[in-house]
């Protein structure tokens, strides 16, 4: 059993009953889950959430779910990291990074969206999952379909980097390349989803799948010693995990998992796609969409379909939002993974760099908590820091050859691990 | 100059059932417009009160969205195919 009352449309409030819908009829806006929260604060304790096993289930409460879950049993709980030495190198004093680099089994938060998705489509008897993606949600969605065993098909663009097909095409998915941008393959399966009885991860089971991404927000919570951060950066693409990971820090204080406390939080993006930041700048309430020019491609969405819950999540916490050139988004990458070991692709890269900004504009103090969102994986996006690494110094197998080439490079002064 | 226009599920019932309904019209504003006239509530559904789109609702001329183009004044042509689509995020 769970503890939700239905959905209701997010703009004009019609309610519905729990079904693979996921835009009001009368309005097109978005349907939300609702919970008895009540019910939820009697039943839930902290006791209880620590006792189960280390996965996003953990938070079931306030997941949509009614069976017992069997898709995602290692997804989600991943680490929260300490940043002492990106700490120092920010000149602040309490940073962690919630590292969704390492989730299981793709990498990248998708996993925690998805897991919750296609649970929630075997409760309502779907036997085929698909999605629209260029990455991480099309890896996440085919790896997640292999060990479920359902029939899974992906649409793609026909452009895409040889990576990023291999990473959907190993688990066996039906793969179709669409002559197009990835607008058209959205517009695409949302016709296809209208007319074939699939569950698509990212549409008609949407409310659901959104719901998945507040567990980043429960986790950076409870491993903060049950405790709501002062800042959070997150970055933001079509606008899901922002206003969730505000959902999740809300809801924590609801049901009394956490005290209430001062919270802001941020919004991360590229500069060649900042169509959320820049109308936070402006002070505007529409979002006008731009075509994305960036590396940051796994946060290259022009028209965020959320982007108004983006600026509403910002603004209400006192929050703000900043974006960084691809020059700084590349210098993230590697201040991240030379400073604290962590390798993330350039959607992590803007979040970091938007931190960096953040603190030396004086928005965020150096002397309170600071939480940076690292949702994606480097290894998936070596093109990105492909021409600034450092490359191999090739010499014979001879101990002498490498005498020689360690004394040119302390002189030369390029012998990085005695200049730490 | 009927143009093509792509209707959604959700606002099938306005069109009879029908996919794709044929419309005259020299903008998107004219084409809303007569849209209404031969389906009434079809532009309640689209537009705000005060005439403007609503924001989950995204508007495509021959694929492109029209807030590239001249938003509601974007002209149309005979042949062009108009795509009204619900606002769905993105899954990258």
């Amino acid at each position: 059993m769970s503890f939700v009352n239905g959905l209701k449309c997010r703009e004009c409030g019609q309610a519905y009953e729990i079904a693979a819908v996921h835009v009001c009829e009368t309005c097109f806006g978005p349907l939300e889950v609702e919970y008895d929260y009540d019910a939820v604060a009697r039943s839930i304790s902290r006791k209880k959430i620590e006792s189960r096993p280390q996965n996003l289930w953990r938070y079931r409460e306030l997941l949509p779910v009614e069976s017992e879950p069997k898709i995602g049993l290692y997804s989600g709980y991943t680490p929260l990291v300490r940043a002492d030495r990106l700490a120092e190198a920010f000149g602040v004093k309490d940073l962690w990074v919630k590292d969704d680099s390492v989730n299981h089994p793709t990498f990248s938060y998708k996993d925690r969206v998805v897991s919750v998705a296609m649970t929630k489509a075997l409760e309502l008897g779907f036997d085929t999952v698909s999605c629209a993606s260029t990455g991480n949600l099309a890896n996440s969605v085919s790896a997640h379909a292999a060990r479920a065993g359902l029939r899974c098909f992906i649409f793609i663009p026909d452009n895409l980097e040889r990576g990023k097909v291999i990473g959907s095409a190993i688990y066996r998915p039906t793969t179709v390349a669409i002559s197009g941008n990835y607008d058209d393959v959205n517009r695409l399966c949302t016709e296809i989803a209208d007319k074939y009885q699939w569950a698509f991860v990212n549409i008609n089971v949407r409310p659901f799948y959104t719901e998945g991404a507040k567990t980043y927000g429960f986790e950076i919570a409870e491993q903060l010693g049950w405790r709501l951060p002062r800042h959070v950066i997150v970055p933001t693409a079509g606008g899901t995990i922002l206003p969730k990971v505000a959902k999740a820090f809300e809801e924590l204080v609801r049901v009394g998992l956490v005290k209430e406390t001062p919270w802001k939080i941020y919004s991360a993006q590229a500069a060649g796609c900042a169509p959320v930041v820049n109308a936070i700048h402006r002070g505007s309430e529409l979002i006008e969409p731009v075509k994305p020019q960036t590396i940051a491609k796994s946060i290259a969405i022009g028209n965020p379909a959320d982007g108004f819950y983006v600026l509403e999540a910002v603004r209400k916490s006192g929050g703000w939002g900043e974006a960084a050139t691809d020059e700084e988004i590349v210098a993230g990458i590697r201040l991240l993974a030379e400073t604290e070991g962590i390798f993330t692709e350039p959607a992590g890269g803007t979040t970091v760099a938007v931190t960096k900004k953040l603190i030396e504009q004086g928005r965020i103090p150096r002397d309170e908590s600071i939480v940076i969102s690292v949702t994606g994986n480097g290894y998936k996006t070596l093109e990105a820091v492909l021409d600034v690494c450092e490359a191999p110094y090739p010499i014979p197998a001879r101990l002498d050859d490498f005498d020689r080439l360690y004394d040119s490079l302390v002189e030369g002064g390029r012998a990085v691990a005695l200049s730490r | 100059m009927p143009v093509q226009v792509r209707i959604p599920t959700p606002l099938r019932k306005y069109t009879g059932g029908k996919e794709a309904v044929a419309v005259d019209g020299a903008s998107i504003a004219n084409v809303i417009e007569n849209l209404e006239k031969n389906h009434p509530g079809l532009k309640d559904r689209i537009c705000e009160a005060d005439g403007s789109v609503r924001r989950f609702v995204n508007l495509y001329v021959n694929g492109d969205d029209i807030r590239f183009l001249d938003n509601l004044q974007s002209k149309v042509k005979d042949g062009d195919e108009i795509s009204i689509v619900p606002a769905i995020a993105g899954g990258f």
